[in-house]
């Protein structure tokens, strides 16, 4: 049985009072009326900003120049509305990107039962302790979307019904995009994978006590758990990060956030692992079973270049204007973490990666995975921020506490949740296998 | 120079492995295994040498790699500039992503077809070469480990025969 130590409880308090703080702090500095907006980014002298402000300022006196008054008042109302955004995607940014990992270890774990993998079964108990955190952090994002239901934000645009009014492509769309609809459908997902989640710990649990032949049960409902995740995860991408920009699609985008979820979930596994191996527990798991992990996030970290560049490359090359603005906004606004992510997400893992010996190694493995994850950190904020917060980007204060506040209750709920059970399943027809699995 | 050997047959690979950490720990040489597949953790077992195969294969995939770079930039940009969806011809990198997927095809290309044929000089293996292994049954169902024999034939048969062989025969090996 894993004890949760009190020095971990206390760093992810810690984590989550900084990250409260800092998360405040960030709806607290934000402007809170137009002329606030004005001032702060004329303030900002490397802000390109500060000219259009200058502009706004020449035109007031000029009578003449009403037009182009106009259009500079709605700049900045724009880059007000931006600023507002900035703390609400942030959270945004974090929330989402834990709930990816627990969704898609969650995922990872049903392919596991679904493939009846015998190298993976000691590994089981942490994994279910990672997707534990699938009901809280559905919770948490629920409330967040439907706070943007009610207009406390404006991240999503086309809750606006101003904007969605004589915007063809918009209009054309409130029968799927309308709110009541939108967040019954994240009803569904969440409580969806939080019954699997809450369903399988329940099976598992029996069987430490008495061979229920749940492993058989498991098979199957892992395999509709499947069905039921690849339909409602490409759909969750589409509601909570695509429809952002709702005039612009991409066919695989599904794929490709679950490609960013694998990667981060088997990595977000061989830490916790890792973690539990260092502080004397899960001696069972060797290096063989690391080795394995490490392989995946070498070998997902691939897969996520392959449909990061196959997204990008088409549309590069059709250059339909409604789709490659999606990539010139990245490219002009977003260069150094559009790019940056590629060499923290693909040339880093795979080259420290490739070699064998060091997938054995732990320290190696837990540096390269902390990097992993911040890349796809900056992965999901590459995604978000564009059309949310635009040029008025930055990483800030409450970016960073953000991912603090929710890394505090991720923390705080997955060794909650490891303490809660035995760290090796029992009763398991493959465990014996797993015990003894040298490579 | 001839040695005296003996090769003890196995029908099963996880008898085999035992067989092969036994035959270690009491100090015999083991000359070869021919088995009729691969047998997962075999050469560990037998304390080869970890094989260089995978260093070879990842610079023959950087010479791909490089070969593809120059050859697209030869043929796209220097020689013969085409106007494709209008895409810049004049400059490699603007229009370095529409190569990507040549760069990555030769990439595995190289790498795939120099490492099978560095396989196949470093096993001296060549097309009309006659089979080395010792009984034709190991491309069946038979494992069978070749021992040096230096020492006395009957003891050594005893120890083979308890660690699980089922046939015995001793020959002059070249």
């Amino acid at each position: 049985m894993y004890t949760f130590s009190s020095k971990l409880k206390t760093f992810s308090f810690a984590l989550m009072i900084i990250g409260a703080l800092c998360v405040g702090y960030g709806f607290l500095s934000t402007p809170s009326t137009l002329e606030e907006s004005i001032e702060m980014t004329s303030h900002d002298s490397h802000d390109t900003h500060a000219a259009d402000t200058h502009v706004v300022d020449a035109h007031a006196t000029d009578a003449h120049a009403a037009d182009a008054h106009g259009a500079d008042d709605a700049h900045a109302m724009h880059v007000f509305h931006q600023l507002q955004n900035r703390p609400w995607s942030a959270l945004y940014v974090a929330l989402f990107f834990f709930l990816l990992i627990a969704l898609t270890t969650l995922a990872f774990y049903a392919i596991q039962h679904a493939t009846q993998a015998g190298w993976s079964v000691v590994l089981f108990r942490v994994m279910e302790a990672i997707a534990a955190y699938l009901p809280i952090g559905g919770i948490l994002l629920f409330v967040f979307l439907m706070l943007s239901g009610m207009h406390m934000n404006h991240l999503f645009v086309w809750m606006d019904p101003e904007v969605v009014k004589g915007d063809i492509l918009l209009e054309n769309k409130v029968g799927y995009l309308n709110v009541p609809f939108f967040l019954l459908r994240a009803a569904i997902y969440i409580a969806g994978w939080s019954f699997f989640q809450w369903h399988s710990r329940k099976l598992t649990r029996a069987q430490d006590k008495v061979d229920t032949g749940a492993y058989r049960k498991l098979l199957k409902r892992s395999a509709g758990f499947l069905v039921f995740f690849l339909i409602t995860e490409s759909m969750m991408s589409w509601d909570w990060i695509m429809s952002l920009d709702p005039h612009w699609f991409s066919t695989l985008f599904g794929w490709y956030i679950f490609s960013s979820g694998i990667v981060s979930a088997v990595t977000m596994i061989a830490l916790v692992t890792m973690y539990l191996k260092s502080q004397g527990y899960l001696d069972i798991v060797n290096d063989s079973h690391l080795h394995d992990l490490a392989k995946y996030m070498f070998g997902f970290s691939v897969f996520w270049t392959y449909l990061w560049f196959s997204q990008f490359m088409l549309i590069w090359y059709a250059n339909i204007p409604e789709e490659v603005t999606y990539f010139i906004t990245r490219f002009e606004d977003y260069r150094l973490p559009f790019l940056g992510m590629v060499g923290l997400n693909f040339f880093f893992p795979v080259l420290v990666l490739i070699n064998s010996d060091f997938k054995r190694v732990n320290w190696f493995v837990m540096v390269t995975g902390i990097i992993i994850l911040i890349g796809h950190y900056l992965d999901i904020y590459v995604m978000i921020m564009p059309a949310t917060v635009g040029e008025q980007w930055f990483i800030g204060i409450p970016e960073i506490g953000s991912v603090l506040l929710i890394a505090g209750i991720f923390i705080y709920v997955v060794f909650n949740a490891l303490s809660k059970a035995p760290l090796i399943v029992k009763n398991n027809p493959y465990i014996k296998e797993s015990e003894g699995f040298r490579y | 120079m001839s040695k005296k050997v003996i090769q003890a047959m196995y029908n099963d690979d996880d008898i085999l492995m035992d067989a092969v950490k036994e035959v270690r720990a009491a100090n015999h040489h083991i000359e070869e295994v021919y088995t009729p597949f691969p047998v997962h953790g075999l050469d560990k077992a037998m304390g080869l040498a970890p094989t260089r195969l995978a260093i070879a294969a990842f610079i023959y995939g950087c010479i791909g790699l490089a070969f593809s770079t120059w050859m697209m930039n030869y043929m796209m940009i220097e020689d013969w500039p085409q106007d494709i969806g209008g895409k810049p011809n004049m400059s490699y990198i603007q229009n370095m992503p529409a190569f990507v997927p040549i760069m990555f095809e030769l990439t595995v290309f190289f790498a795939a077809h120099l490492m099978v044929i560095t396989f196949y000089m470093r096993s001296r293996l060549w097309p009309f070469k006659d089979a080395e292994n010792p009984d034709p049954r190991t491309t069946d169902d038979m494992f069978v480990m070749e021992i040096v024999l230096d020492e006395n034939e009957d003891e050594m048969s005893a120890f083979l025969t308890k660690t699980g062989a089922i046939e015995l025969k001793v020959t002059e090996k070249l």
